[in-house]
């Protein structure tokens, strides 16, 4: 079973976000990065168990520059056989999901996973353009992925509640909690990763869709109005009278 | 040229989530001087109610392919809608169908798409959506630079707005592909409303010490008319049912008002959460991160001020 798992990088969650060249551009200053999460402890996990189980392979891919390399090999460390980087910085889902497709058709996998969202631009496209570009079918928001031969059987979340579907192999897969749990790389998995390959690949053409114009912070909270605990029923009077939610 | 909206339905209705897209994309139109066409896969007894929040015409894809839940058949039925309309901006709600159905789409038409938007589009000159990033810690202005423009909207973002049109409804039997997907079991949720798309949330945490003490939870969101959610390790030691859980790993969700009950306020329970209009934090501990991130609070025991608040908000209404 070859299995392709698609990562994304991400700065922690616990990161200060702020903007730099006048609110164009992240600043990266301090930030750590992290492989975003939804790809590493649900796609990559589920990936590597099913490899665990049935035999085959599991490849990273990532598209970005050469400063992702650490993330990527923290993604061996975990487990994964090899790895391809496409190099170029990732602006647009677009331009990424064709990069990934365009590696998927001369690579041949069973299946593709990837995380539902990431956590830097929540866009939850990347998955979907994916399969699209690969004309397979495409589950989102998995919670749970098993196999049976060629045939996957999944839950998916849909909308008011969870659904069990069935599809053969080749198919696109986004992961949610509840696939898998995070695996900490140990000391012989970080060794083994310096020697793996990471192969690099230069990417195809591709004009960009949308770009980012500036970003800007939310507006910094006022301070928090404490109301007695001797007398709750003053929240509900704020909630209706001043704020004017209720 | 048109605006084109995907609108979601859910046993037999038209969703909640898709008046909300129909009414952006009806919005967008009374700038733009186009009209608005909202697209329905599936059966919906109350299609006419589009028309009040703004769609001209309302295109009933009929193709039993479509009874289960089928995005790239149904960006399919979409696309065709699309070019037959003159479609130039497609809108979804940025709900689990809209995440699983626009990103194919917009790599089948080659457009740039925009999801989660929280507010309408800047059209003069450049087309420039407004997006939560960084998990609701920041927003980017997004520029969308091909014809065809694809926007998804975050649920509960933007007051709906009535139009009180009179939408016709064309039947559509749109020759559709063949999906290799079949679904086998489903399980809905006895909840009417996603939490997603509720207004207004309860949520509690460990600080309730045990399952058997959300009767006052329940009690409370009942008498507010909301609807309930819990921390992250409330779901995990299943003291509730995973899909209650907000925060970074489970849902993220933007509610007029989340109230915390027992919930210290970890930035990875914010970064589901800081979305929402208004925030009240009640806790025992004064110094709790969540009063940093809440408009109101309440430093107290939750078995003594969730009572009075049940009594109170029962007395209000």
């Amino acid at each position: 079973m070859k299995i392709l798992v698609c990562i994304s990088k991400a700065p922690d969650t616990t990161s200060k976000i702020a903007f730099t060249d006048n609110n164009t551009a992240f600043d990266k200053n301090g930030v750590q990065f992290i492989i975003n999460p939804y790809d590493e402890w649900y796609a990559l996990v589920r990936g590597l168990e099913l490899k665990e189980a049935n035999g085959g392979s599991v490849t990273i891919l990532n598209v970005g520059g050469a400063d992702n390399d650490p993330t990527i090999r923290k993604a061996l460390a975990i487990g994964a056989d090899d790895a391809v980087r496409i190099n170029m910085e990732p602006t647009d889902a677009l331009g990424v999901a064709k990069q990934i497709a365009d590696y998927a058709k001369e690579n041949t996998f069973d299946m593709v996973l990837c995380g539902k969202e990431t956590i830097d631009y929540n866009g939850s496209q990347v998955g979907g353009m994916v399969a699209a570009f690969l004309d397979q079918p495409f589950i989102s928001n998995a919670s749970k992925l098993d196999m049976a031969g060629n045939t996957a059987t999944v839950e998916r979340d849909i909308q008011g509640g969870k659904e069990i579907v069935q599809v053969d192999t080749p198919f696109v897969l986004s992961a949610a909690k509840g696939m898998a749990e995070a695996r900490i790389p140990n000391m012989r998995g970080i060794m083994a990763a310096r020697t793996k390959p990471l192969n690099v690949v230069e990417p195809s053409a591709f004009e960009n869709t949308t770009e980012i114009a500036s970003y800007e912070l939310p507006p910094a909270k006022g301070a928090c109005k404490m109301v007695s605990a001797d007398n709750p029923a003053e929240l509900l009077n704020l909630l209706r009278n001043e704020a004017k939610i209720i | 040229m048109s605006i084109l909206v995907y609108a979601n339905t859910a046993k037999n209705k038209v969703h909640k989530s898709a008046f909300e897209a129909v009414s952006y994309g009806a919005q967008i139109a009374e700038k733009s001087g186009d009209s608005v066409t909202a697209v329905v896969v599936g059966n919906a007894d109350d299609l006419d109610t589009l028309g009040k929040y703004g769609a001209d015409k309302v295109i009933h894809v009929t193709n039993d392919k479509l009874n289960d839940f089928q995005p790239t058949l149904i960006a399919q039925a979409i696309q065709q809608a699309a070019e037959e309309n003159n479609a130039s901006i497609i809108v979804f709600s940025h709900d689990l169908s809209g995440k699983s159905v626009a990103p194919i789409l917009a790599a089948k038409m080659n457009a740039g798409i925009v999801t989660g938007a929280v507010d309408l589009p800047q059209m003069d000159g450049d087309f420039i959506v407004k997006k939560a990033v960084f998990s609701g810690k920041a927003y980017a202005h997004v520029k969308v630079t091909t014809a065809t423009k694809i926007i998804s909207l975050t649920p509960n973002a933007l007051e709906k707005k009535e139009y009180n049109k009179t939408a016709s409804v064309e039947d559509k039997a749109y020759e559709l592909g063949d999906s290799r997907l079949k679904v086998v079991e489903q399980k809905i949720q006895s909840t009417d409303l996603p939490l997603t798309e509720a207004e207004l949330v309860v949520s509690a945490g460990r600080g309730l010490k045990g399952p058997e003490n959300w009767g006052m939870i329940e009690d409370l969101a009942k008498a507010l008319g909301a609807a309930t959610a819990c921390s992250r390790p409330v779901s995990d030691m299943d003291w509730r049912p995973h899909h209650e859980h907000v925060g970074q790993t489970g849902v993220a969700i933007r509610p007029n008002l989340y109230i915390a009950i027992g919930i210290s306020g970890a930035i990875q329970h914010l970064a589901g959460v800081n979305q929402s209009k208004v925030i009240v934090a009640i806790n025992t501990d004064p110094e709790a991160p969540f009063f940093k991130a809440a408009d109101y609070g309440i430093v107290g025991d939750a078995f003594e001020v969730v009572p009075k608040l049940v009594v109170a908000a029962k007395a209000m209404n």
